[in-house]
Order: C-alpha cells, then sequence, then structure tokens
C-alpha cells in the first residue's frame, strides 16, 4: 500500500520572489488529486518539488515517514513516477524500448521477466501496445502522450506525478486519460497527483483538488468545495458559476471578471 | 506504414560481420605497406628480416589504430548520447584540439625528454580542461546549439593558442616535431606508444559503458533522466573522465584524428535502434574497424610521401559532415 505524501512548509523563491511559501498539503494515495492555478502560481514547480526533483527553498516533502530528497536517486524513482510538462524525446527510438526506459530505476537488464511482464502490463494498460515496433517520431501528439504515460506506469511506482499530461489530447483521448488515471487511482490504489488547466475536467475527474494562487494554496479539498465561483474569481479573474448537470454539478466559465 | 516500422538487419548479423572484418582488416594490415609481406613470411619466425617488419613496424601500428579508432568512436557515442546531438564528436566540441593543445605545450617545452608521461599527461589535461570549459558554457539547458557553440569556441580558441605556439617556438625543430605530430598518424609508433595509452584508454572506455543505462535514460532530456532515478552529476563525472581519459592518451600517441567519433555512431546507430547507450560497443568496434581501414588506405596510396591518417580522416570526414547536414536539413524542412 502507498504511503502518503505530504508537503510541509514548502517555500520557493525564483528570481528573488517568493513563488509561494508556506504550503502545507496531504495527498492521499488511491485518489486523483488535480493541482490548478493561473500560469505562473508555482504548478510545475510544486510538483518538482514533489517529485524530489526540486530542493525547496524551506520546508520539505515527506513520503510516509522519510523525505522525498534523503531516499536515494533510484528509491525515490522506483516509488514516485514523474512525467515532465514538455517532455523530450531526442532519439527516434521504438515504443517498446521508451517504455522499457520507465524501468531504469529498477537497475535491472530491462529484459528479465519481470521487467518484460510490467512493460507488456503498462503498454497494455495505456492502449499502446499495437504501437511497439513503431518509432516514436511517426507517431501523433496523442499517441506520443500515451506512450510516455505507459512509460512512466512502466516502473510500477506507487505515486505517479503528472505535469499537464492531458494537454494536446482531444476530448476522446483526454476521457480515456481521465478513466485510466482514476482506475489507477482507485482500483490500484495508486497515488495520482496531476496538474491541469482544464477546470470543468479537474471539477469532472478529481477526488480533491488543490488551487494553487496568490503565493500559496487559495482553496483545497473536494471538487466542488475547491472550485468554487468565489475562489475561481480570485484565482484567475474569470466569472463563474456551477450549474446541474446529468452527472453532477458542471462547472461553466462566463468570462472575464469587471473588477 | 511499413515505413514507420524500424527495420534493421538482425543485431547478430551485425556482430558477426564485425567479427569476420576485424581479423581480416588485422592481417590485412600486416601484410600491407610500402612492402607488401605475404603470409608465408609470418611463419618463417626470426629467419626472415620481414618478420621485423611485421613485428615491430606494423603490428604495433595496427594495435594502435585498433585502440585510438575504439576510443574515438566510443567518445563520440558518448557525447553524442549525453548532448542528444547527433554532431556532437570530441573533434568537433574542441575537445581533440584542448588535448592537442596540452601535448603541444609540453612539446613546446621540450618537457618529453624529462619522461615520457609528460606527453599523454599534458593532453589528458588538456582534455579535461577542455571537456570542463565545454560543460560550464553550455550551461545547464545544453539545447544543441549552445553545445555546438561551445565547442566552436573551444576549438578556436585551442587552435589560436596551438598557432602561437608554432610561431613562438624557440627552434625550427621544435616548430617541425609540433605540426608533423599535430597532424595526426599511427605511423612509426612503436610498442612504447602503446603501453602508453592503452591503460588510459581501456580505463576511459570502462568509465564511458559505465553511463550506458544514463545516456538512454537522457532520450527523455535531463528532467526525464533525473525523474527515471538517473544521478545527472555522477554521469556528467563520469564522462567527463572516460572521454577526457580516452580521447587525452589517443592525442598523446597518435595527434589529432578526427571524424571517427562524429561518423562512427550513425553508422552503426540504425542497427541499435538508435538507443544512444547500445551504441557505445558497437561505435568502438566501428571505430576501431574504420580508422585500421583508413591507415592500411593511407599506406597503399602511391603517393611520393604518406599521407598522413589525420588528413585522411578529415578528407573523409568533410563530406560526412556535409551529407549529415543535408539529411538534418531535409528532415526539419
Amino acid at each position: 500500500m502507498s504511503q502518503i505524501l505530504a508537503a510541509e512548509g514548502l517555500a520557493v523563491r525564483l528570481g528573488g520572489r517568493a513563488l509561494f511559501q508556506g504550503l502545507d498539503a496531504r495527498f492521499e494515495p488511491g485518489r486523483v488529486t488535480c493541482v490548478v492555478g493561473p500560469n505562473g502560481a508555482g504548478k510545475s514547480t510544486l510538483m518538482a518539488c514533489l517529485g524530489g526533483l526540486r530542493r525547496p527553498d524551506a520546508g520539505a516533502v515527506r513520503l510516509g515517514e522519510t523525505g522525498v530528497l534523503g531516499l536515494g536517486h533510484a528509491a525515490r524513482a522506483r516509488r514516485i513516477g514523474f512525467l515532465p510538462q514538455t517532455p523530450e524525446i531526442a532519439w527516434p527510438i521504438d515504443v517498446e524500448a521508451l517504455v522499457t526506459l520507465g524501468r531504469t530505476p529498477h537497475r535491472t537488464s530491462g529484459r528479465s521477466p519481470a521487467d518484460r511482464a510490467a512493460v507488456a502490463a503498462a503498454m497494455r494498460e495505456t492502449g499502446v501496445a499495437a504501437f511497439a515496433p513503431r518509432r516514436v517520431d511517426t507517431l501523433s501528439g496523442g499517441e506520443r502522450a500515451r506512450v510516455l504515460i505507459a512509460r512512466a506506469l512502466a516502473g510500477e511506482p506507487e505515486w505517479l506525478l503528472a505535469d499537464e499530461p492531458l494537454t494536446g489530447l482531444d476530448p476522446g483521448h483526454q476521457i480515456d486519460a481521465c478513466g485510466l488515471f482514476r482506475r489507477l487511482a482507485h482500483e490500484r490504489g495508486l497515488g495520482v497527483v496531476m496538474t491541469l488547466h482544464d477546470l470543468p475536467l479537474a471539477l469532472r475527474l478529481a477526488d480533491s483538488v488543490l488551487v494553487l494562487a496568490e503565493g500559496g494554496l487559495l482553496a483545497s479539498g473536494a471538487p466542488a468545495e475547491a472550485l468554487t465561483p468565489e475562489v475561481i474569481r480570485r484565482a484567475y479573474g474569470v466569472e463563474a458559476r456551477l450549474v446541474a448537470g446529468h452527472h453532477g454539478p458542471v462547472l461553466e466559465l462566463i468570462g472575464r471578471h469587471a473588477a | 506504414m511499413s515505413d514507420a516500422l524500424v527495420r534493421r538487419p538482425p543485431a547478430g548479423a551485425i556482430a558477426a560481420g564485425l567479427v569476420i572484418l576485424l581479423p581480416l582488416l588485422f592481417a590485412l594490415s600486416l601484410s600491407a605497406g610500402r612492402v607488401w609481406i605475404p603470409l608465408e613470411a609470418w611463419t618463417a619466425w626470426g629467419d626472415d628480416p620481414r618478420w621485423t617488419v611485421i613485428f615491430e613496424l606494423r603490428l604495433p601500428r595496427t594495435l594502435l589504430a585498433l585502440l585510438v579508432g575504439a576510443a574515438l568512436g566510443a567518445s563520440g557515442a558518448a557525447l553524442q548520447g549525453y548532448t542528444r546531438n547527433p554532431l556532437a564528436d570530441p573533434g568537433v566540441l574542441g575537445i581533440s584540439s584542448a588535448a592537442g593543445l596540452g601535448a603541444v605545450i609540453v612539446l613546446y617545452f621540450g618537457l618529453t625528454a624529462a619522461s615520457p608521461w609528460l606527453l599523454p599527461a599534458g593532453a589528458m589535461i588538456g582534455a579535461t580542461v577542455g571537456l570542463l570549459a565545454l560543460l560550464a558554457l553550455a550551461g545547464p539547458s545544453s539545447t544543441v546549439v549552445t553545445f555546438v557553440l561551445a565547442g566552436i569556441v573551444i576549438q578556436t580558441m585551442a587552435t589560436a593558442a596551438t598557432t602561437l605556439a608554432v610561431n613562438l617556438a624557440p627552434t625550427p625543430w621544435a616548430v617541425d616535431e609540433i605540426v608533423s605530430w599535430l597532424m595526426g598518424a599511427v605511423a612509426d609508433r612503436s610498442f612504447e606508444e602503446l603501453k602508453l595509452a592503452t591503460p588510459f584508454v581501456a580505463l576511459g572506455l570502462i568509465l564511458l559503458l559505465s553511463t550506458r543505462r544514463a545516456l538512454d535514460a537522457l532520450t527523455l532530456g535531463e528532467v526525464g533522466a533525473r525523474a527515471l532515478g538517473v544521478n545527472l552529476a555522477s554521469v556528467r563525472l563520469r564522462l567527463a573522465a572516460g572521454v577526457a581519459l580516452a580521447v587525452g592518451a589517443s592525442v598523446a600517441v597518435t595527434g589529432v584524428i578526427g571524424f571517427v567519433g562524429l561518423i562512427v555512431p550513425h553508422l552503426v546507430r540504425p542497427w541499435c535502434g538508435s538507443r544512444p547507450g547500445a551504441a557505445i560497443v558497437p561505435s568502438a568496434v566501428a571505430g576501431a574497424i574504420l580508422l585500421l581501414a583508413a591507415d592500411i588506405l593511407v599506406r597503399l596510396t602511391p603517393a611520393a610521401a604518406e599521407i598522413r591518417l589525420g588528413a585522411a580522416m578529415a578528407v573523409l570526414g568533410g563530406p560526412f559532415f556535409l551529407a549529415l547536414l543535408i539529411r538534418m536539413r531535409r528532415r526539419i524542412t
């Protein structure tokens, strides 16, 4: 079972300015947590801190009892799968080789039975098994995004941190990816933390939402409690309202808030 | 659709081909030269004077070509993998020139008389300084463009300093020594040079091999590699030390031979699915074959004076560089 991921008094300064400070947050395994907030609020920086890829200026991130920075590179990577925002794929390797890179933190050959099984399962789960022999430079944007998710799953992490994993996906693939993230969390007990810009989608997808704005957490909690019109107005300067839909409340963005 | 699939010959067939090619070239290299020595002379042992030619001139020369070719090929593959830049190479990035400068300084002050180890030491220190300057200049972002620009800066500065050394050399003999050494060759080398270079090249190759998994992970960029648990500081250190040892020791005994590290990874890349880490061993083998083949060709050229291997590789490498550029442009547009 995954352990709790917690940020305690996290602060990051960027160019002399406090990006955020005194940030406390608890992330529960088995749930999908969405981090939202305006551009430049520090979502990606927060994700890097949570993933142990960036040392905060103050505070700490803990996985269970241990700090993520004290885990050691490979041990941390085995437990926390991280999907960067702008993934780079430098060489035209084939899809299976790319997904197999996800096994790197296990320090195995990449060809052991356990490696092969994990890679195959990850590719099946993300629906990219059919692409296995294709070169990554021949994939569409949506196919690439799914292959990269498969790469993260191949490492069999307890936590999956994804920075804007839905960007560039068409609505169909966005729904598929959301379904996959929810399944991973609810059925397999993975902790999923992701950033995204689509507030209506966050409302539907997330089990809990963090709103990062004004140098800290503006709101957090269940989606409908965190994403209130008041919070959205303060964070984005946008008028919004919750309307009743067939499958629960739907967030409607009306327009720029007249200050 | 078929174009989207990776088409590659079976890796076993390629490996078998290389394994057959290597001893063939080895035998050819012992026979070929100004004097052709047929196979029967090999078995005459000490009785035949041609035996001396084989074992004291051509054998060290052959082994040295293999050693230096492997060092340059592996270094090129590792540098291309680390920088994610298909144009990276110890020559292009100025590391060979920096190693050359280190050695020229030793020659300039006539220090080789003091100890034969000072020449490789100078070259390895030069390579290390060049590589550290390269990593510092390219900065943490290390995009393709900044890397190539940083390489040009180092190449220019090292070449300028080398030219200055030639210019100010105290005696015409020193000038002659520096210039002829700079051109790069494996001719007239003995087992002494081989003994000098082998331990350093071997250590360098071991260090480069240790970065294989990390280089594969770097396909996903620096953030991607760190997310996969790669300790980039350690990789950078092992790579820098590996290249400095392998290239520095090679330059010390053969002078500057360019383009091997540039060409070879491109030749082997399609056979290893473009995985940068998987390209290191085949690049070392192919580099050894390429340099030995080039040296045999150089020996067989009917010219008044033997063409220098460094010059021959430059003649070969120029058009290859051009073809590479054209292919990259086509991919972008």
